[in-house]
């Protein structure tokens, strides 16, 4: 039976030279070593400082987190957790990084709209008042929010980790639309844009932002180097951490849970054979 | 329930209860001294599993409750604050996801056990048939969940599956306007699909009552497939079977909480981390891996009101399957041929699941482009769902009703205390039994 499907198979492919389906797929993300990944992976805090900043100079310029408030930068297992300050709220450090930030406000004197530095309780501002607004300044995309951005795509890591390091000059014969970029982990169909062998279509697709992230545009504070390399790994740690802030603490009482439950089973298992003993079955 | 009651009260409280109303009778002749045969296996806990993954279920989904937003502005975010700022939302939150996938693995063994040992031959039909009816609402529920979230797969899941009442000739459209509530999915839905999934568990919870009722009538099914003979044959189910029972329930939440604290999205979709917009539609729709083989089955009938019909015949031809069996052996380890055929079923349906998740044109061998059949390659999932789902309506139409008639099944043993005194679980080779006392 198998055989004849095979036979049947190899004369269909014979007799009919039709061209196959070209969907492509985009290239597959690299995988990196995260501090993160396991059972019992953990943040690295000072990776995480670095990845707030690069968010906070890059990305939240046109990358809303509307899921995030500075509070949780300080709350446990946060980038700027301190045992001093168990209320994320009276961290002197959330405090002062909040109150760079400008937030609108309505003056509860007069009605106007104001502005006034954000304080540890405020959601991190949208960098546009609106989709409209923030596909206008985009070329009609629309920057993604970021909250759980690393959940919400297939390996999220690697993925947005190998997307913006992943930038490439567009092979010839690729026509690239003004304002749009070639990115070969970035998921689309490049056939309709690609002017060579139908066979060969580039892997990846186009994406509206522009190379993001470039040596020295960000100068991290514990000296660690400034290559597009550290910066995406960096910036990628606190987008899981976003995406998660509870990661830890869910692995920490999985790990007792585990034991607890190991012991049970352990328990019942001889508690079941000592009632059976005297049962043929 | 059934048989003789053993009750003795035996403080004046319990008499004076048991004169009244006799629910702690009740509650020691179905949980205690209900007569269970001593040869049930593995595959028998996951009754118990299933009642608790219920309790887990409501209990987890009443807490959810306490938080959650049913509106199309709030309801993304909402789930996400239960997941932040409540505590323990996260592991709440998680346990209810993943034990909705927890609760059909388990109902999926559960069916493929009935299934393998016939459990849902006489005097067992209705039993059967309430638990198909129970699993139809549990698959109602869990639609109606995975919509909550509100996010790009609850939307477009949702758009898909309520599209689908739109193919019934007539009255298609005015029946999905009003699921809908509106011309559109939209908050009205979402408003209506949460109180019905508030519902709903609580009606599996009644029907779960029916069910172990209507075990307890006949009392269970077993490995052997043969009727208790006599009290040899059975031990009380407190403690023999709530101990067992409760060591594959210790060990089934381990796995449950393999998922929930390391892997806890694993099993959904990362398209429902982006909130739901109606004006982008995913490149890849799919419902959850439990839906998968019917998803399978919908679209492998080209019309989609065929392919409707289909589906839900592939849930309905089993509320007539202990009719359509016609053999009298009950386990189908005394059914070699049958057994053949079972195998094959399962994997049908673990084909078909497959099948489900994959584009329906994309090629199985992978760059092989064979020849056009109908509206396809040969070579492409829609033509191995199409194999696959006329396998599975074919082993309950024609493989079950004629292989009933035809096979000769081996020797069945006269009672379950005689191969389990000589050899357990097996058949002895000097079993005596004719097929002709079968049953």
């Amino acid at each position: 039976m198998l055989r004849k499907v095979i036979a049947l198979a190899a004369l269909g492919l014979a007799l009919t030279a039709g061209p196959a389906a070209a969907a492509t797929h985009p290239e597959h993300p690299h995988q990196l070593g995260w501090s993160f990944q396991g059972p019992f992976g953990k943040f690295d805090k000072a990776q995480l400082q670095r990845g707030y900043k690069v968010y906070r100079e890059v990305c939240a310029s046109c990358h809303a987190m509307n899921l995030m408030y500075f509070r949780n930068l300080g709350q446990k297992g946060g980038p700027f957790f301190d045992e001093k300050y168990p209320n994320p709220n009276d961290n002197p450090y959330v405090k002062a990084l909040a109150a760079e930030i400008q937030v609108n406000d309505i003056d509860s004197e007069t009605g106007d709209t104001i502005q006034r530095p954000a304080t540890s309780a405020d959601r991190f501002p949208s960098p546009f008042p609106n989709e409209a607004a923030a596909r206008a300044s985009n070329g009609g995309a629309m920057p993604p929010d970021l909250s759980v951005i690393i959940k919400a795509r297939h390996d999220g890591p690697n993925y947005v980790y190998s997307v913006l390091t992943g930038y490439a000059n567009p092979p010839p014969g690729l026509t690239v639309a003004p304002g749009q970029f070639y990115n070969p982990y970035y998921p689309g169909d490049l056939a309709a844009y690609w002017k060579g062998d139908h066979h060969s279509v580039p892997k990846g697709g186009f994406i509206g932002m522009p190379p993001p992230l470039g040596t020295g545009k960000v100068t991290f504070d514990d000296g660690a180097p400034s290559t597009v390399a550290q910066q995406a790994k960096d910036v990628t740690a606190f987008l899981t951490w976003a995406s998660e802030p509870k990661m830890e603490e869910r692995k920490a009482f999985g790990l007792a849970a585990m034991i607890y439950l190991l012991l049970f089973t352990v328990l019942l298992w001889f508690s079941y054979k000592r009632i059976w003993r005297n049962v043929a079955h | 329930m059934s048989g003789h009651s053993t009750y003795e009260p035996k403080t004046g409280f319990e008499r004076w209860m048991d004169m009244r109303l006799p629910i702690l009778r009740m509650a020691h002749d179905t949980a205690i001294t209900f007569p269970t045969p001593k040869n049930l296996n593995y595959w028998w806990t996951f009754g118990g599993i299933l009642a608790v993954m219920l309790v887990v279920q409501i209990v987890t989904g009443i807490v959810l409750a306490m938080h959650y937003v049913p509106h199309v502005d709030y309801a993304f975010a909402s789930v996400e604050r239960i997941m932040r700022d409540v505590n323990y939302g996260w592991l709440v939150r998680y346990m209810h996801a993943n034990g909705a996938s927890m609760f059909f693995i388990a109902v999926y063994i559960h069916i493929f056990r009935n299934l393998y040992y016939g459990s849902y031959k006489a005097p067992r039909e209705v039993l059967w048939i309430l638990g198909c009816v129970i699993y139809l609402l549990m698959m109602a529920t869990a639609f109606l969940g995975y919509v909550l979230p509100w996010g790009q797969m609850s939307f477009h899941g949702t758009v898909v599956i309520t599209n689908l009442f739109g193919a019934l000739p007539i009255v298609g459209e005015a029946i999905t306007t009003w699921l809908w509530g509106g011309f559109a999915v939209d908050n009205p839905t979402l408003n209506r699909f949460f109180s019905l999934h508030y519902l709903l568990p609580f009606m599996i919870a009644g029907v779960v009552a029916l069910h172990i009722w209507a075990l307890h009538v006949p009392g269970n099914n077993n490995p052997l497939g043969i009727n208790v003979k006599s009290k040899e044959d059975t031990v009380p189910f407190h403690p023999y079977y709530t101990v067992k029972d409760g060591f594959a329930i210790a060990l089934f939440f381990i796995l449950f909480a393999s998922f929930v604290f390391y892997n806890p999205n694993i099993l959904g979709h990362p398209d429902n981390y982006v909130p739901a917009n109606p004006l982008v539609t995913p490149t890849h729709i799919v419902p959850e891996w439990y839906f998968l083989p019917f998803y399978a089955i919908l679209r492998a009938v080209p019309d989609k009101l065929g392919g409707v019909l289909l589906m839900f015949g592939a849930i309905g031809v089993l509320f007539v399957l202990p009719w359509l069996d016609t053999s009298k052996v009950r386990s189908m380890r005394y059914r070699p041929t049958a057994r053949l055929y079972f195998l094959i079923f399962v994997l049908a349906c673990l084909v078909l699941g497959y099948c489900g998740a994959k584009l329906p044109d994309d090629p199985v061998i992978p760059g092989v482009t064979s020849f056009q059949l109908v509206d396809a390659d040969l070579n492409s999932f829609v033509w191995l769902s199409r194999i696959a789902a006329a396998y599975y309506f074919a082993y309950f139409v024609l493989i079950l009703p004629i292989l009933g008639l035809t096979e000769t099944p081996l020797p069945v043993p006269d009672s379950i205390s005689a191969p389990v005194l000589s050899h357990p679980a097996t058949t002895p080779a000097g079993a005596v039994a004719s097929p002709e006392k079968r049953g």
